[in-house]
């Protein structure tokens, strides 16, 4: 520790991070050479889903929680769709839950190929953005832009629009797309996978900061595959929970913690949801191309790492490819496209891992279907408190260094965790308590 | 050699999905940021440029103080200002709150309503300064975009249809969903710009491009309520993503139990 010297007292406020998704700022203060604050606000204006939604029609929001995210709309219908099933006491056939799995695969690959090349990558080159890394290397950004537009069309074929999809309904499709519209992606998708392949020995030889964190991870988890739309929720303390039972637990922690100080700290457990949290739990469902190129790419079983984030989601990127293309080859067209969801008076939960974490909602409707209430948990509100403690740790790991690149150290910190700050904006805790 | 002109991209109360647009233009990208200098567009870059800025883009809606300031200062260091979508054109899905009661959406949502700060309304840009051009959509149909930018940079006039769904349908040969099926569709008074996507998959029209340059909604709301429709039916059909727009703002209302 550093008490004197010029590094001693100082202030790092970034205002306006770039290359995330919404608008967020941080605020690092620094006090005789230890590190006081850490805050990571969120200045994105509320937009009150919880609350219109509330009187609209059940088979609304799908749609309606689409516009949360133009980054992960599937990820929002997708939750949607389970959690109203879920209080209607539907399940979809096996069909449209490969459909769904399957334009799933589409947004991890079009988010995930965004991220990587023209977020998060450039950091590493020490550039501003993908244009000037294209400037020094051309052939990887043209690979990243290949490998979203392939996300994108699958989106685009399945949900009809890449960008809030409109072929999703409750109980299913509105179009079952025919087997020769589906077949055209397989080719693509071929060669998809081989440049995920190339973008995991890309970053694999990135410079990384040696740092550790010690993560609490949470992600869905099924028994046969690696989960992306259904799962139960479990974590790396022991946590096993249906979506519904998550989100009991996070409520009454909610609650709890605005009367009683000893709650409120066991509610603010932080806890990382993500690509590092599925990693971890579920990586030994991944196929073993993928968990080999992980292997050599210098990944253990786990990694706690955030900057290595980037080698994992490119882990994922392959993961999205080749899953996309079985499903593609083994692809039969749902008949019917959608099946009957009747509404009724009960509540439900449901839960998909969204491409930057899990993404919760719960309903509570009446006989008619109408929402009485409306709960939404997006990714970025629930790992939050976990990227504050990155950067800290970042922090008091970099005291030494100066100003501008303690200040690139941090925003990559937030970057490593490729936060959707629209998502988070409207989550329970939106400001920070100055008082 | 003439400098380029500058371009920058504004984000206020939205999904970052328009701007996302932008970026979707995979093929046009790395060309696009050599015809033009991208000065400020923090979803893609930590560069920022000092204005003032020959086009500036504007996403999303103005729904607190600090936003009704900023969108004064955007309009000052603009030569053309250009809103892309649904929540900059029409309000968005936001301005479902204009239609209730604000404060009682800021206690439901958040737990300390005190460090809440916004406004009663969700407006779009128009509401606050001159907008030189308004492209539509929820999501905006990227290659319209593409068409506003090389247009604007060529001095021209932008060309975007201001007609209905109903004549997309037509052209790519949908099958009328409203017609054939009886499935409720906002189609005859809504905008083209998607391309007609919701009946290429037997689903109506929900309004994503909002109203077109004449329309007759109330004439379509006698059609919906003859399909089934309740007026609550019929009021939230036009009360969802261009919720402020006035044509449908007036047929919402008229609806509106």
């Amino acid at each position: 520790m550093t008490p004197s010297g010029p590094n001693a007292n100082r202030t790092i406020d970034v205002h306006g991070l770039a290359r995330v998704e919404g608008e967020g700022s941080l605020h690092v203060a620094i006090h005789d050479g230890v590190l006081e604050r850490v805050e990571l606000e969120i200045f994105e204006p509320p937009r009150f889903f919880e609350a219109f939604l509330v009187g609209r029609g059940y088979e609304e929001s799908p749609d309606i929680t689409a516009r949360i995210c133009g980054i992960c709309p599937v990820a929002y219908q997708m939750s949607a769709c389970a959690a109203i099933e879920d209080a209607c006491g539907v399940t979809v056939p096996e069909s449209v839950g490969k459909l769904r799995r399957l334009l799933y695969c589409g947004e991890w690959i079009q988010s995930h190929a965004l991220h990587i090349y023209l977020l998060h990558a450039p950091d590493f080159f020490g550039c501003r953005d993908a244009v000037e890394l294209a400037a020094l290397n051309p052939a990887a950004v043209e690979r990243g832009l290949r490998l979203k537009k392939i996300g994108n069309h699958l989106m685009e074929l399945v949900g009809g629009r890449a960008i809030h999809p409109v072929n999703v309904r409750v109980g299913g499709f509105y179009r079952s797309p025919e087997r020769a519209e589906i077949a055209a992606m397989i080719e693509p998708l071929q060669r998809a996978r081989e440049e995920s392949l190339e973008t995991i020995a890309w970053v694999a030889g990135f410079e990384f900061p040696e740092i550790e964190a010690d993560y609490r991870f949470v992600a869905l988890s099924h028994p046969d595959h690696y989960a992306i739309e259904a799962g139960r929720v479990v974590s790396s303390d022991g946590i096993d929970a249906t979506p519904g039972e998550f989100a009991d637990v996070a409520v009454e922690e909610h609650v709890a913690r605005s009367s009683a100080l000893h709650s409120r700290l066991r509610g603010r457990d932080p806890y990382l949801t993500g690509p590092l949290a599925r990693y971890a739990l579920n990586g030994s469902k991944l196929p073993k191309v993928a968990r080999d190129a992980a292997a050599e790419a210098g990944l253990g079983p786990v990694c706690a790492n955030p900057f290595k984030s980037i080698i994992v989601r490119a882990v994922e990127l392959y993961f999205a490819c080749d899953e996309a293309l079985r499903l593609a080859t083994e692809y039969e067209p749902p008949e019917p496209a959608a099946v009957p969801v009747p509404p009724r008076a009960h509540a439900g939960a449901g839960a998909t891992e969204a491409p930057r974490g899990m993404l919760l909602q719960r309903y509570e409707l009446d006989a008619e279907g109408t929402i009485l209430s409306a709960r939404i948990m997006p990714p970025t509100a629930q790992n939050q408190l976990t990227i504050e403690s990155d950067v800290r740790q970042v922090v008091e790991s970099g005291l030494e260094l100066g100003d501008t690149e303690l200040t690139a150290r941090c925003e990559l910190a937030v970057r490593n965790h490729d936060p959707c700050i629209s998502c988070a904006a409207h989550f329970l805790d939106v400001s920070i308590d100055r008082s | 050699m003439t400098s380029r002109p500058t371009l920058a991209v504004w984000k206020f109360a939205s999904c970052d999905g328009c701007q996302l647009g932008i970026l979707d233009c995979e093929d046009e990208l790395l060309q696009l940021a050599q015809a033009v200098q991208i000065a400020s567009f923090t979803e893609m870059t930590s560069a920022v440029i000092e204005g003032p800025y020959d086009v500036s883009l504007v996403e999303g809606s103005i729904t607190t103080p600090d936003d009704a300031d900023r969108i004064l200062a955007v309009r000052a260091a603009s030569g053309l200002l250009v809103t892309i979508g649904a929540c900059a054109t029409a309000g968005g899905i936001q301005a479902l709150r204009n239609y209730a009661n604000v404060g009682e959406y800021t206690s439901t949502v958040y737990a300390h309503p005190q460090y809440i700060s916004t406004l009663a309304e969700s407006s779009p840009i128009s509401s606050y300064v001159q907008v030189d051009f308004e492209l539509r959509g929820c999501p905006i149909n990227r290659l319209q975009l593409i068409e506003v930018v090389t247009a604007l940079l060529a001095g021209r006039r932008p060309v975007i249809p201001g007609y209905s769904v109903c004549e997309e349908c037509k052209t790519v040969g949908n099958l009328c969903v409203l017609v054939a099926h009886g499935t409720p569709c906002l189609g005859p008074v809504t905008r083209a710009g998607c391309g007609a996507l919701c009946p290429a998959v037997n689903r109506g029209c929900y309004g994503c491009f909002g109203p077109a340059n004449t329309t007759n909604t109330g004439s379509l709301s006698k059609r919906l309520a003859d399909l089934g429709l309740s007026e609550r039916g019929v009021s939230r059909i036009f009360r969802t993503f261009n919720s402020a727009a006035t044509e449908f703002s007036k047929e919402s209302l008229e609806h509106d139990a």
